[in-house]
Formats: C-alpha cells, sequence, structure tokens
C-alpha cells in the first residue's frame, strides 16, 4: 500500500504543502515511504479536479465480531472489500450491516458498552492494534451518515473546511481544497457563488453531498456509506448514486444500503448479511442473478425483508 | 341487514353532545380564571414598584452613595451608588468563577462522564444543590471563611457565596443544552479523524452557546437578586468600595436594611433600589430570551 501513497499525494497537492501532508498524518501509523517517480508525477500539470492518481486502500475484516454490552450483534465476519471498488452491503433491518460497518472506522466504539473484537486489517495495518491512533484511523476511512448531518453553526465554505481544520491541517491553500472537494461531490457549481450561507439552508441531496464533500476534503482512502439515500428523493439520490461511481476512482467505498436497486446500480461487489453474519459475498451481478445461498436468493426476490 | 344510515343519524353520530359542550366551558373557564388569578400578584408587584420606585429614581440617585443621615431631610439620605456597584462586582466575579467551573462540569458530564457512577454521582449532587435554600450557602461561606477564619465580611465572600449557588443552575442548564446537541453532529466530528476535544471546542460548544448563554444569564439573574448569602459574607456598607476583600454593599442588602428604616424617605429608597434590581433582571432575561432564539436547537 506504501508505494503508491507518496506519489499519489505528490499529483493533486499544493507543493507548499507537501511535506506535511506526504504521509506525515499526526499520530498517523500509517507508514509512508517515498517513491523514485515522484518527481515525474509532480512535474505534471497540477489538475485540480482530478483525483484519478489517488488510490483507495484495501480493507479486510478478519473474525470481526462486534457487541452492545453482551449482546452479540455482527457474529465472526471474514471480508474483503477491494480497493477502487463498490461493496454494497445489504441485508434486512437489525442485521448488523451498519454496526459491521461502523467497526472499520472504530465509530462503533463511541457508543457506550458497545466493543469490537477480531481485526479489521486496513491494507496490511490492524486499525484494532493497540499502538494505533483511532484519529489517523479516521482520516483514512471517512464515513457519510444516514441522515445529512452538516455542522448547522457553519456556512457550506466552513462546512467542507472543518473536515481540514479538525484535523490540523488548515495550512496550504484552504481556500483551492475546499473548490477541490466541493467539485469531488458534485456540488460546486450549485454552490460557488453562495459559500458564506449555512449549509443547513441546502436541500436534503445538497446536504449529503455537503457532507460527502466534508469527508473528501480530508483526503481519505476509504469511505464508508450508511444508507447514504435512505432520507433523499430519488433524483438526489440518482445523484449521489453518480457521484459513488466517480469517487471509486480515487477511494474504496463501502455502502450499506436497503434498496437493492441501488446496490445493483453502484456496486461492482455486493455482500449479504443475516442476523450477524455474512451469507454471501461476490460480483454484484451474481449475487442478484446466480446466488449460492438460498437464503439471498429469497431476499433478493422479495421473499422476505 | 339494517337499513343504510340517514344522514340525520350521521350527524347525530358526530355531534358533540350538551353535556361535553358544558363540561368544556366550565374546564376553559376554570384554567382561564387560574391564569388570571396567578397574573394578579405579578401585576401588582410591577404596579407597585413602577409606581413607588420610578419617583425616587434620578441621576443622583444612582451616582451616590446612601449616607446613614437618615433622620434628616430626605435629600440628604443619598443614593444607592455604592450598592448597585456591588451587586455588579459581586456577581460579575461569582460569575467569572461559576461560569467557566460549570461549564466545564457539564461538558464533562455529557462528553465524558456519561452513565458513569462517578458522573450519576455528581449529577445527584448538583440536583441536590439547585434545591439548597440560598441562605444555606450563606451560612456556610460564613461558617468557613467567617468564623472559621476570624475574618471580617468582605466582598469576595459574597462572591463565593454566590458562586456555590450559580454553580449547580451552570452546569444543569449547560448539560441539558449540551444533551440536545444531535449525536450525528458528534459523530460526523469524529468519524472526520478530529480529536475529541476539537468536537467539543468546535462543533458541540459553539452548536449548544446560545443556549447555554440563556442558562449563565438566567443564573446571574437568581444570583443578582439574592439578599440571604450576601447578609452575612458580604455585609452592607455605605460607601462605595471596589476592594473586594473588604465589606462592600449590594442591592438586595440595601433594600432589606432600607425597609426596616422607620425614616419614611429611607423606605423610599428601597423602592427606587427594588425597581433597579428588577429592571437589571429583566434585561438580563430579555439578553437571555435573545440568545435562545439565536439558537438551532429544538
Amino acid at each position: 500500500m506504501s508505494t503508491s501513497r507518496q506519489t499519489e499525494k505528490v499529483g493533486d497537492m499544493d507543493p507548499g504543502v507537501r511535506p506535511d501532508d506526504a504521509g506525515n498524518r499526526p499520530g498517523s501509523t500509517v507508514p509512508a515511504s517515498g517513491t523514485s517517480d515522484g518527481a515525474a508525477l509532480s512535474s505534471q500539470p497540477i489538475e485540480p479536479t482530478s483525483r484519478k492518481a489517488k488510490q483507495g486502500f484495501r480493507v479486510t475484516l478478519e473474525g470481526l465480531r462486534a457487541f452492545y454490552g453482551s449482546a452479540e450483534q455482527v457474529k465472526g465476519i471474514d471480508l474483503e472489500f477491494k480497493a477502487n471498488e463498490v461493496t454494497a452491503i445489504i441485508g434486512p433491518s437489525g442485521c448488523g450491516k451498519s454496526t459491521m460497518v461502523r467497526c472499520i472506522n472504530r465509530m462503533h466504539e463511541e457508543i457506550p458498552n458497545a466493543r469490537a473484537e477480531g481485526r479489521v486489517m486496513l491494507e496490511d495495518l490492524n486499525v484494532y492494534d493497540p499502538s494505533v491512533d483511532v484519529v489517523a484511523v479516521r482520516r483514512a476511512i471517512g464515513m457519510v451518515f444516514q441522515k445529512p448531518n452538516p455542522f448547522p453553526t457553519m456556512s457550506i465554505y466552513d462546512n467542507v473546511a472543518a473536515g481540514l481544520r479538525l484535523t490540523g491541517r488548515r495550512r496550504g491553500d484552504l481556500r483551492g481544497k475546499v473548490e477541490q472537494a466541493l467539485r469531488g461531490a458534485g456540488l460546486w457549481k450549485e454552490v460557488a457563488g453562495r459559500l458564506d450561507e449555512p449549509g443547513a439552508g441546502l436541500s436534503g441531496g445538497q446536504q449529503q453531498r455537503l457532507c460527502i464533500a466534508r469527508s473528501l476534503a480530508v483526503d481519505p482512502e476509504v469511505i464508508l456509506m450508511d444508507e447514504p439515500c435512505s432520507a433523499l428523493d430519488p433524483i438526489a439520490t440518482l445523484k449521489i448514486e453518480e457521484l459513488i461511481s466517480e469517487l471509486k476512482e480515487s477511494v474504496t467505498i463501502v455502502i450499506v444500503t436497503h434498496n437493492m436497486q441501488q446496490a445493483a446500480r453502484v456496486a461492482d461487489r455486493t455482500a449479504f448479511m443475516l442476523d450477524g453474519e455474512l451469507v454471501e459475498v461476490g460480483p454484484t451481478n451474481d449475487v442478484f442473478t446466480t446466488p449460492s445461498d438460498p437464503r439471498t436468493e429469497e431476499y433478493v426476490t422479495g421473499k422476505f425483508g | 341487514m339494517s337499513a343504510p344510515p340517514t344522514a340525520t343519524d350521521t350527524l347525530a353520530r358526530f355531534a358533540v353532545s350538551p353535556g361535553r359542550r358544558r363540561k368544556d366551558t366550565l374546564a376553559r373557564a376554570a384554567i382561564q380564571m387560574a391564569t388570571v388569578i396567578a397574573l394578579i400578584p405579578l401585576l401588582l408587584i410591577v404596579y407597585y414598584l413602577l409606581k413607588k420606585g420610578l419617583s425616587s429614581w434620578s441621576t443622583t440617585f444612582f451616582t451616590t452613595d446612601p449616607t446613614g443621615n437618615t433622620f434628616f431631610k430626605a435629600s440628604s439620605i443619598g443614593g444607592i451608588k455604592s450598592a448597585l456597584l456591588g451587586t455588579i462586582e459581586i456577581v460579575a466575579v461569582a460569575s467569572a468563577i461559576s461560569v467557566p467551573l460549570g461549564i466545564g462540569v457539564a461538558i464533562w458530564l455529557v462528553e465524558y462522564g456519561k452513565n458513569s457512577w462517578f458522573a450519576q454521582t455528581v449529577r445527584f449532587f448538583v440536583d441536590v444543590l439547585t434545591g439548597v435554600p440560598s441562605i444555606v450557602f450563606g451560612l456556610f461561606i460564613y461558617i468557613v471563611l467567617i468564623v472559621g477564619t476570624g475574618s471580617s465580611y468582605a466582598g469576595y465572600k459574597g462572591s463565593l457565596a454566590l458562586t456555590l449557588l450559580m454553580l449547580p443552575v451552570v452546569i444543569r442548564s449547560a448539560e441539558v443544552v449540551l444533551l440536545l446537541v444531535p449525536g450525528g453532529l458528534r459523530e460526523a466530528a469524529l468519524a472526520l479523524g478530529a480529536p475529541r476535544w476539537k468536537v467539543i471546542f468546535t462543533i458541540i460548544v459553539p452548536t449548544a452557546l446560545p443556549g447555554m448563554v440563556t442558562g449563565v444569564l438566567l443564573a446571574v439573574a437568581r444570583a443578582a437578586g439574592e439578599t440571604a448569602p450576601l447578609l452575612f459574607t458580604a455585609g452592607a456598607t455605605l460607601k462605595t468600595n471596589f476592594n473586594l476583600s473588604q465589606f462592600m454593599n449590594s442591592l438586595p442588602v440595601q433594600i432589606y436594611s432600607d425597609i426596616t428604616s422607620p425614616t419614611p424617605s429611607v423606605e423610599q429608597r428601597a423602592w427606587g433600589a427594588a425597581l433597579t434590581l428588577v429592571v437589571m433582571i429583566l434585561v438580563l432575561n430579555l439578553i437571555a430570551r435573545l440568545a435562545s432564539r439565536r439558537s438551532r436547537l429544538a
């Protein structure tokens, strides 16, 4: 994973902030090693809207178990999320989809009495290793929630900049980074003229894209989406889905969804969960057309759930 | 089986019965009556304060100290300058201590303590302290800092008594508002990879700020009107005094001592001082309301 890390940063970052950003994330335990072709890449013209040079991280769950108090909600899952792919997690309500996803960036443990066992590998790094800084993990693994949650006290601009300010990376071309993140989230054209207006004043779909822009600003390698469209109308949903397909060029995406059509539209691979266990995972088309497990077939054909 | 219902049948089914109509009228009248009865004393207080207090207001009333020459003509008894400044000073010091401390406790309770046994214990004692009569705080400071050290009344001791009074109010009100901050904001900020302290200071506190200002101002207003904690901690004096380690006058104590005076003009001054105090508290309440109107929380 570390081979490409510096080169991709060099490609789309302001050269002035390169030393700070090239892997020296505060508290980060993700090692970064320079590569020989870094100089070659940096001499290329900088294209602010393109994030193609960047690579996502592969995420692997190994025997992941998650608990709320003594109740086991995720019961030992082994699952690989391939780099730069969209993996959809489907399954009936309460099957542990969200819990599993929240374990990946260690948000699960924010809930009182909640804990997780097993390993979540970010490339070669176990994010549950005691030496790992949870803050660094969350910078590498962004998250978009079910309900759009822009910071209500902040303008559109500040909402996106908050990602950078909150993570202590306010130096460099803040405005440029905000614009880049908003372009990345497909929101720039709609808000360019009113960056100072409150973020909460946008429509639901715009708010959700603002939240995506906010997580993009931190420049993560993985983005987790927990039913990102469940509060949105079909048109806003379509925009987010298009965005997801663009984003996977530069990040790995895990999306929890209740909407099987959505999974079919956006996901390269689909995993079906039931009762805290992984039933089946495979290329989306296979899972929907030729599922290997009868329970998957029952679910995707609408017999339950 | 039976014939389909006619229009009159349907109407009868949906009509309000006379009995229910009567009960409704009665209940409405009773509630309105209760509101009017409760308003009467409030209006009377405001009426008497304005009637009796406003006449003693003048520039000299606010710019001269009380003289203590209570047996001479009304013009020689002086104003309430020392009391007004004393109240402002004592309450300002009390706020300077209790507000940061109280908000700190509230942040700890909401963000860190949560439902731990220690946090629950703290909440229990804060609740108990909220209900403690104000004179008990005065008594506590009197026993510890005046009898205990063998020293005399002082402005800062009054401030400390008011600090104790304000602290539970500030903690409770700030905690309630902090709890109103949607958990989604906390999660969003944490998921960005922000350290917890930054989440608290850049997201949670600014979101809760208007509500916290309201709570703080209500605590200040309550403290400004308290007599009992000041009577035997800050004492009463005539001269304007900016030295917190000496006797310090305050509006409630001034009112208390004036109202017990046999001289009508001094009693009159008590009305003027009372009106001043009420206006001060009214202004604080108005600011608190304006602040809460700016709130972005439900």
